[in-house]
């Protein structure tokens, strides 16, 4: 009776079906499948479908026309005449760049608040804050801030003299506005990366430098930050990726007003395809698709060093 | 008022019960009736439960479901679901707003509905709007003037009398302004409140006909008669007459400078009347009158938006459906959704009557008597939307930089020349 059972259990293991005799091979690949093709389908082919869309003038109701590259001829057009497109384009410029400041104030406010003094935990949750409120509710409270008539900010230039400015109102000022808005919560989230890598620093590594008579920025510089490198790495992808997305506070912020000055490449995108007046999907798609082609360079850069740091690890 | 009241009451049950009549002589209603509404906000959202509900007790075997949604979301989503889950009503916009989904085959054509006498004789004044290609593709069921609305306390503080054409206009401004007061309130955020004073402004500029051509595509924005519109409008810029920062404000937070008595005027719809009352001025402080002749001899023609009921192409329950519409802008319910207790505006069919409010009563006379040149919708209403997005995109930018006029209108031009092909 148990021989015959066991035989039975050795048939399955040795069985001649294809499946059995590859287990261990595909069993990886079955787990992985559902991701895979939630990954294929929701974000490999709405890419591919993007670049279809582009090619083709169509009001997401009736028939679409294929237009071949007319959509980026236009779009080429607008740049050369510092259109709409040449404005969005210059303020996702201005965006990456400004919006990378959140990397050493969070590392200037996460090495200020790395200390033991009593209480150390509420100053660090009320520095964490502006992360935890959502990105609506910082855009309604910097509008208010910034109110020409009302707000605190013309209040407090007032004091020593200067004139009301209306930030969200004046083209030249107005991005850099709602750069500064969305600088406050993005800060306290590199202070939050920074404040945990702060904790994994090495202290005989410390020590070791201030033997050497290491101290103030040589310090920071030499033996700090160096050692900070994972949390730089990560600090900077969300950083690049919030610019990129910056398109909730200027919804909330201006609707990418006045006249069009402080939109972004994802909120004209929106605008010329999804808004109320948008019926343009092939012009969407064909923004869509420059967004795209520059996230890609940073992409393939963060893969590529990623890649570099795996096999540096072997 | 009372007897006013009771008056309205009593013509408003009879006429409910001619309509009951009427009704019950066709086949019973039966089966779902799925309701989308964009009339989000308190009173207006009221007003349209009542209709239905008293549709209901007209009508107890058919299942009716209404979903309201949010008056600016209800602009982007109406398009999903028009074609995915389309209901058997929706509300929407007159004129050349209702296009896309038009010509997208998506609206019911309802030219059967106003074949019906009923209809036919009492709506004759909206059917432009109504018409696309020589079909009608749903009803409106409101409509409302648009016009200046300004401080009567304050006109009375400086002596001033309403303007009847261009330089009393300017002159009057110029006295509010040596004031110390601004002379008109205005939030371009969301850039409409600039398009309505173009219309405007370029209506009794080069009138009506000559808008309509231009809202059409057929007129280069580059004219002379369009630069003359902006000539006209920039005296009142240059003069300082529009409050500072209007491009940072929505056309609710220019309301206080009104109330406080810092601007004086507001070339705005009936709509914005109630908030003006409701922030505590009084019939004594707050009047209208009808926007000034400019050019002399061009006919006066006025803003009216007019909204609407449509029934889409792939509804379930499209009798029910039609039956809705003919009950929405029947006599007595037109009275009643628009009287000031509920939406506050004018009636579409011409046999209700227009409720007893200073206001209504002028802005009507006004629609009906005093607009020889015409009734537009709006400027977002009339031009195709990419058309009305970019130019009102210009105004805005106009009213804040005026000396950028002509690079303003180039850009005009190239997208007047991509979008209408």
């Amino acid at each position: 009776m148990s021989e015959s059972s066991l035989q039975d259990v050795r048939a399955v293991n040795g069985g001649g079906s294809w499946f059995h005799r590859n287990q261990i091979a595909i069993t990886p690949w079955l787990f992985l499948a559902p991701g895979v093709l939630f990954f294929i389908f929701y974000v490999i082919s709405p890419i591919f479908q993007s670049f279809n869309v582009s090619l083709y003038e169509w009001d997401g109701l009736g028939e679409a026309e294929y237009i071949g590259l007319q959509n980026y001829q236009d779009l080429y057009w607008e740049f050369v005449d510092r259109d709409a497109f040449f404005v969005s384009l210059k303020n996702n410029v201005i965006w990456l760049f400004l919006y990378l400041l959140a990397i050493p104030a969070g590392l200037m406010i996460a090495l200020f608040l790395n200390q033991n003094v009593w209480g150390i935990r509420l100053y660090k949750s009320l520095f964490f804050f502006p992360f935890v409120i959502s990105q609506v509710v910082v855009g309604l409270v910097f509008t208010w801030f910034y109110d020409p008539t009302f707000g605190l900010l013309n209040t407090i230039i007032g004091w020593v003299g200067l004139g009301p400015i209306n930030v969200l109102g004046d083209e030249r000022f107005v991005t850099y506005g709602i750069i500064a808005a969305g600088l406050w919560p993005q800060t306290a989230y590199c202070m939050i990366l920074y404040l945990t890598g702060l904790n994994a620093v090495d202290p005989e590594q410390v020590e070791a430098g201030r033997l050497d008579g290491a101290r103030g920025w040589k310090m920071l510089w030499h033996v700090i930050i160096p050692q900070l490198k994972p949390a730089t790495f990560i600090a900077f992808v969300v950083t690049i990726i919030g610019a990129l997305r910056s398109f909730d506070l200027i919804s909330i912020m201006t609707q990418g007003g006045p006249f069009g000055s402080s939109r972004v490449l994802a909120f004209y995108m929106f605008e010329v395809a999804l808004s109320e007046y948008g019926f343009r999907m092939g012009y969407g798609a064909a923004i869509a698709v420059v967004l795209f082609l520059i996230m890609l360079c940073f992409i393939a850069y963060f893969l590529w060093s990623m890649w570099k740091e795996e096999r540096g690890a072997r | 008022m009372r007897s006013i009241l009771k008056a309205s009451i009593a013509a408003f049950g009879l006429a409910a019960m001619t309509i009951g009549g009427t009704s019950a002589s066709g086949q019973a209603l039966s089966g779902d009736l799925k309701i989308f509404l964009d009339t989000s906000n308190p009173a207006p959202r009221a007003t349209m439960e009542a209709v239905i509900a008293r549709f209901q007790a007209e009508h107890p075997d058919l299942n009716i479901e209404t979903t309201v949604i949010d008056r600016e979301e209800y602009k982007t989503q109406i398009r999903n679901f028009l074609t995915a889950n389309p209901p058997d009503v929706a509300t929407w916009y007159a004129a050349n707003r209702m296009r896309p989904y038009v010509d997208a085959g998506l609206f019911e054509d309802v030219s059967d509905l106003w074949n019906e006498p009923e209809i036919a004789e009492n709506l004759a004044s909206t059917k432009g709007a109504m018409t696309i290609d020589g079909k009608q593709w749903g009803v409106p069921y409101t409509y409302y003037q648009w016009g200046v609305y300004y401080r009567k306390d304050i006109y009375e503080e400086l002596g001033l009398n309403e303007a009847a054409n261009w330089d009393e206009f300017k002159a009057n401004c110029e006295a509010i302004l040596a004031s110390g007061r601004k002379c008109f309130t205005i939030g371009t955020k969301f850039l409409w409140t600039a398009g309505g004073w173009f219309d405007y402004l370029n209506m009794r500029t080069n009138g009506f006909d000559f808008h309509m051509q231009l809202a059409g595509g057929e007129i280069s924005w580059e004219d002379d008669r369009v630069k003359q519109t902006f000539a006209n409008w920039r005296e009142l810029i240059d003069m300082g007459g529009f409050i500072d920062n209007h491009q940072t404000y929505s056309w609710q937070e220019a309301l206080p400078f009104m109330v406080n008595g810092d601007a004086v005027h507001y070339l705005m719809g009936n709509f914005s009347v109630a908030p003006l009352r409701d922030a505590g001025l009084t019939d004594d402080q707050l009047d209208f009158y009808q926007f000034p002749v400019i050019t002399p001899g061009v006919a006066l023609s006025e803003d009216a938006p007019t909204d609407t009921f449509h029934i889409p192409a792939n509804a379930a329950n499209k009798e029910a459906a039609r039956e809705f519409l003919r009950f929405v802008v029947s006599a007595a319910e037109q009275t009643e959704i628009n009287n000031g207790n509920n939406l506050g505006q004018l009636p579409v069919n011409a046999m209700s009557s227009v409720d007893d409010d200073k206001f209504l009563n002028e802005g009507f006379a006004m629609l009906s008597t005093n607009s020889p040149g015409g009734v537009a919708q709006f400027w977002d209403r009339d031009a195709p939307a990419e058309m009305a997005k970019v130019s009102m995109e210009g105004f805005q930018e106009f009213m804040a930089k005026p000396d950028n006029l002509d690079r303003i209108l180039a850009k005009l031009e190239r997208a007047r020349q991509r979008i209408y092909k």
